[in-house]
């Protein structure tokens, strides 16, 4: 009588189908294959025994606030090659609000004390374009923090670029802090208020820094969880955004 | 953030159902409520991908600790699963399960991890040889019975070297089909190799575990 190989009895531990064998007529009949069958049961049941760690119980959460940021990055370069890809009118875009805003600012101080009807409806479209504008400045700031972040070059690190950029941005960043202070904001404003030290930070350190000083950097903004509340506000901003685009809609029905 | 996902509701269990169908229905469920959150990602949403990181990353957890014993690599594997998964979506069809899929991406991932950890141990072979021969004979030092390595746990210290001195093919192989059930055909499809080769992996990872546990299980007939 042929008996069962180790391959077939494997097979037939796991449920697998054993090819051309009638495994389990043959192991009824045969004591020498069954009891090589319960050698290898207990080495393979053994296994089982195998411990592995249970996550803590935030696992989950911890697990997509590693994640998070990486995605984040991957959206920011395809949305930059989207920006490529339509020239510069992103940037076109986002100077002409911010002097929207300013243009908005001054003249809601110089008119603070007219009639108060005027008032109110200069202050909405001024929240609402500041909404836009700061939407748009947290986006590029985002950018900014996350090449930082996501950086893992080895050694020397040059951030002059982004220091450019930190620059440009800081200055935007306080008149856009004094309009949504002024529009009451706190949030936003809160949130700017961060960014701007962030941003500050970033700007006047060194362009060149060693591995050490550029973890100092990355440690800040993960400290601060900067990103995470850039994006909080920026799906708020957006958010709000959407309900007034749909109510100026069934307005005009 | 994610706040507005139109995801199903899952069934309840205090309908009366037994526990079967409560259990089909629940992964009917979240096959569906899967799908949802990957429509969503595809539409621009890549906050929807949440749900999807918060439902599977710890099951994977599982599957990753098995294939690499060290709790931090697992991790890092999971972190790199999900990333390749989100790159990927636009190529995931919907014919397995969204789980499925990324079991297969987390398996491939692992052994991805441990190629390059055994390329390493091949630079630096004796301290490698040496630290797992002394693993090896503390854990099989004295001449343990059975019985009491189960209930002392030592147990534990012979089946890691046992499961790390295969190869990346078998031990992938080997968790797949033994801790995760999955059949030698599913396995071949995930790791992209013949049947036959996938097969054969499983039989060469059970006989040199075998031979590995010879000591507290007894010789291999």
């Amino acid at each position: 009588m042929k008996h069962l190989s180790e391959d077939d009895l494997v097979l037939y531990y796991y449920g697998e189908r054993v090819p051309g064998v009638p495994a389990e007529e043959h192991l009824g009949s045969c004591a020498a294959c069954r009891t090589n069958l319960e050698s290898l049961r207990q080495t393979l049941d053994a296994m089982n025994s195998l411990a592995v760690p249970e996550p803590a119980e935030n696992y989950e959460t911890r697990m997509w606030q590693r994640v998070y940021p990486a995605i984040e990055a991957i959206e920011i370069r395809r949305r930059r090659w989207f920006d490529w890809m339509f020239g510069q009118r992103k940037w076109v875009l986002a100077g002409a609000m911010a002097l929207i805003v300013i243009g908005a600012f001054m003249s809601g101080r110089i008119s603070q004390k007219s009639q108060l009807k005027v008032v109110s409806l200069s202050g909405q479209v001024r929240e609402r374009i500041l909404m836009v504008a700061v939407g748009e400045h947290l986006e590029r700031s985002q950018m900014i923090l996350i090449e930082l972040a996501n950086n893992e070059t080895k050694g020397p690190v040059d951030i002059s670029e982004q220091q450019v950029r930190a620059e440009d941005l800081v200055n935007e960043n306080r008149l856009y802090r004094q309009a949504a202070l002024k529009s009451g904001d706190k949030s936003v404003s809160n949130l700017l208020d961060e960014l701007e030290r962030v941003l500050l930070d970033i700007a006047h350190s060194p362009s060149k820094l060693d591995s050490a000083e550029f973890d100092d950097i990355r440690r800040r903004i993960e400290a601060e969880g900067i990103l995470f509340k850039i994006r909080v506000v920026g799906s708020n901003l957006k958010a709000r955004e959407r309900v007034r685009v749909r109510q100026g809609q069934s307005k005009s029905l | 953030m994610g706040a507005d996902l139109a995801v199903p509701s899952p069934p309840s269990p205090k309908s009366r159902l037994t526990a079967v169908q409560f259990l089909s229905l629940k992964s009917s469920w979240m096959e569906q409520s899967d799908a949802t959150a990957v429509a969503q990602v595809r539409a621009g949403n890549p906050d929807a991908f949440r749900v999807l990181v918060e439902r599977h990353s710890r099951q994977v957890f599982r599957l990753t600790f098995r294939m690499t014993g060290n709790e931090h690599d697992a991790e890092d594997i999971v972190q790199e699963t999900f990333l390749r998964a989100y790159r990927q979506l636009h190529r995931f069809d919907g014919r397995a399960s969204f789980g499925t899929w990324v079991y297969r991406i987390a398996a491939n991932c692992s052994l991805d991890l441990i190629r390059a950890r055994k390329r390493r141990e091949v630079q630096q072979p004796q301290i490698a040889d040496e630290e797992g021969k002394e693993l090896a004979a503390s854990a099989v030092a004295n001449d343990p019975t059975p019985e009491r390595l189960a209930y002392s746990g030592e147990l534990q210290q012979l089946l890691r070297p046992a499961l790390e001195q295969l190869s990346p093919m078998e031990r992938t192989a080997f968790v797949l089909r033994h801790y995760e059930g999955m059949c030698i055909e599913d396995i071949s499809r995930a790791l992209g190799v013949h049947a036959g080769a996938a097969k054969h992996s499983v039989f060469r990872a059970v006989q040199k575990l075998r031979r590995a546990l010879e000591p507290a299980m007894g010789p291999a007939k």
